[in-house]
């Protein structure tokens, strides 16, 4: 992870002007990332390291050499696919859901009439601010009801509940920053409001709509508590599950599989981000706001 | 001349709203199967965890539940540890949300800026949001460990006074080290957010403004500002209810201590519902909670327009 350090010599240097008046900007983005990044660099290290020096009373940030064993032990004999498959899956159906439920809904949210987009701001104001934790109670009663505890599908429906209302409010402020112009053209031009949705909706709020599926499933990727109270079984657990029983019961030593565990769970992410960059750049909030 | 035209195209807006409405009642239509799953799976559940308050719902398999009032309420306006726990949970809330705006500003004006590797700086600045939240609780505890942690180990080699404090187990630093972790990890979405507004200045606007003569700051506080008002007034709304009403972080790095200095109220409820098993209890606590940050969001919603209308 070297590359954080990276951008501080090579400052730009272009055939008339030297640039040095950016100089301190690189300085201060480095000690930016440098404290945004280093739990990240630290894990990293760690997950190098082997259980000798890991006992170390001082750890040091560069490990003595590369111990790989870490990665293997945690695939191998962790459950670290599997659960990452669970974790996988459970996301993917999340966010799928969550945009199939929600994108009819945000356009009438968005273009109808005044009362009824009130009332949907004010329910979803009120579901945000009720601690999710809570909204559990009624939930996890139901879910053992209808005998979806410890299943994939009782967590996929919680992370619904819990996701519905914020995917809700950001594809809501897409929508409206779709010029309404556009539909009544065309209507005039004698399209039916499902030609309309489909045709010249549709195609404009694509961008919206990855924005807040990525969101969805980077949310319920990362998500423990929920999984922490409605998981038992080993074969259902999540990542972040299998990863917090590092660090219980069975103390320090596993630590280097840890962390290993954890540098793998960031990973998927952390593409997502790179790929998503310009894209979120253009705004992962600015939907929200026109809203 | 001008009152015909005036005239005509009132005509023709009132011709458009009307064909404008007769495909809105047809899009209601087409909308009405999207709201049955959001009426089961979210207004349903919450309208359950509002009516939980007013029982006495307790956990276990087949316990009568029965109404019994305001009386969750009642006893929880008497319950000091809930209310010392509240305003922890202000304190918490507020501190991260504008710790991370701050922070969050600044880096966001620095990769405005046309620097190398622009791409790579934006996706590592995305870090913190990226680890799972029980990652980065598992890894500041470690980063954290008292007496030869690194951060202790970092501190000490440059003589940094109090160096060898255990940060997350002291009193008086346990609640300032969470709010400094909570900043961190809420950074990257304001960050981005920021960057977003940032970008959609139009560099035109800056170039006439530097021939007009305004100055750094005049520039900063009457383009920047201005550009990145809305979307700040929705972060702050939108971190100060994700901040009060989260727990996870708190919950692995703490588990409230020191002493309760850092028991914010959404583990207090927490505790409350799955540790006791009072569930109507610990939803008379989300109601609370909630009706708090409706108060707070209104008076700094009826702020800021206030602000819009002055300008």
């Amino acid at each position: 992870m070297s590359t954080t350090s990276k951008p501080l010599p090579v400052i730009p240097v272009e055939k008339k002007k030297r640039k040095y008046y950016l100089i301190p900007t690189y300085i201060a983005v480095v000690f930016y990332l440098l404290f945004l990044g280093f739990p990240f660099i630290w894990m990293f290290s760690t997950s190098l390291k082997t259980p000798y020096e890991l006992l170390q009373l001082h750890p040091s940030l560069i490990p003595e050499g590369f111990y790989w064993q870490n990665y293997i032990d945690i695939i191998e004999k962790r459950g670290l696919i599997n659960s990452a498959k669970n974790s996988f899956v459970i996301a993917l159906l999340t966010a799928a859901l969550t945009t199939v439920f929600t994108v009819p809904a945000a356009y009438a949210i968005a273009r109808l009439r005044k009362v009824f987009s009130g009332i949907a701001t004010g329910w979803i104001l009120i579901s945000q601010v009720f601690p999710v934790s809570l909204v559990i109670i009624p939930l996890f009663m139901a879910v053992r009801r209808i005998g979806l505890l410890d299943t994939i599908w009782g967590l996929v429906l919680v992370y619904l509940v819990a996701s519905l209302p914020f995917a809700l409010w950001m594809l809501k402020g897409y929508v409206s920053s779709i010029p309404v112009d556009l539909e009544e053209a065309g209507a005039m031009d004698g399209a039916s409001s499902f030609q309309i949705l489909v045709r010249i909706v549709f195609p404009l709020l694509v961008p919206g709509i990855v924005a807040t599926a990525l969101f969805t499933f980077l949310n319920s990727w990362n998500e423990f508590f929920f999984a922490l109270v409605l998981i038992q079984s080993p074969e259902n657990e999540t990542l972040p599950l299998t990863l917090a029983r590092f660090m219980g019961s069975e103390g320090q030593v596993l630590l280097g599989p840890l962390a290993a565990g954890a540098f793998l769970a960031t990973i998927p992410s952390l593409v997502i981000f790179g790929i998503m960059q310009r894209k979120l750049a253009s705004g992962l909030l600015a939907g929200a706001v026109k809203g | 001349m001008s009152s015909v035209s005036t005239k005509e195209v009132k005509l023709k807006k009132a011709k458009k709203s009307k064909k404008a409405k007769m495909y809105n009642r047809g899009a209601w239509i087409y909308a009405m199967p999207a709201f049955i799953p959001l009426v089961l799976l979210s207004v349903v559940p919450l309208s359950q965890a509002v009516w939980t308050a007013f029982t006495d719902s307790v956990a276990g398999f087949d316990v009568k539940v029965s109404f019994i009032g305001f009386e969750n309420f009642r006893r929880l306006a008497g319950d000091t540890l809930f209310w010392q726990s509240f305003k922890i949970g202000i304190i918490w809330a507020v501190s991260v949300t504008f710790l991370s705006l701050f922070l969050g500003f600044g880096l966001a004006l620095l990769l405005n800026q046309k620097l190398r590797f622009l791409g790579l700086m934006r996706v590592l600045s995305l870090v913190p949001w990226a680890m799972p939240p029980v990652v980065v609780a598992i890894m500041w505890s470690l980063l954290l460990r008292p007496q030869s942690g690194p951060i202790v180990d970092l501190f000490t080699a440059l003589h940094i006074p109090g160096a060898k404090t255990d940060w997350l187990g002291d009193f008086n630093t346990a609640l300032p080290t969470v709010i400094l972790i909570g900043a961190w990890v809420g950074m990257p979405v304001i960050t981005v957010s920021i960057l977003a507004a940032l970008q959609g200045i139009p560099t035109e606007m800056v170039e006439a403004a530097i021939i007009d003569g305004a100055n750094a700051w005049k520039r900063f506080r009457y383009i920047t500002l201005p550009a990145i008002r809305a979307i700040t007034s929705a972060l702050i709304a939108l971190n100060i209810i994700w901040n009060f009403s989260s727990f996870g972080l708190v919950f692995v790095l703490t588990a409230g201590g020191p002493g309760g200095k850092t028991f914010v109220p959404a583990l207090f409820a927490y505790n409350e519902a799955f540790k006791y098993g009072n569930f109507g209890y610990a939803a008379a606590m989300g109601v609370v909670m909630a009706l708090a940050i409706v108060g707070m969001l209104s008076i700094y919603l009826r702020a800021t327009k206030k602000e819009d209308t002055q300008r």
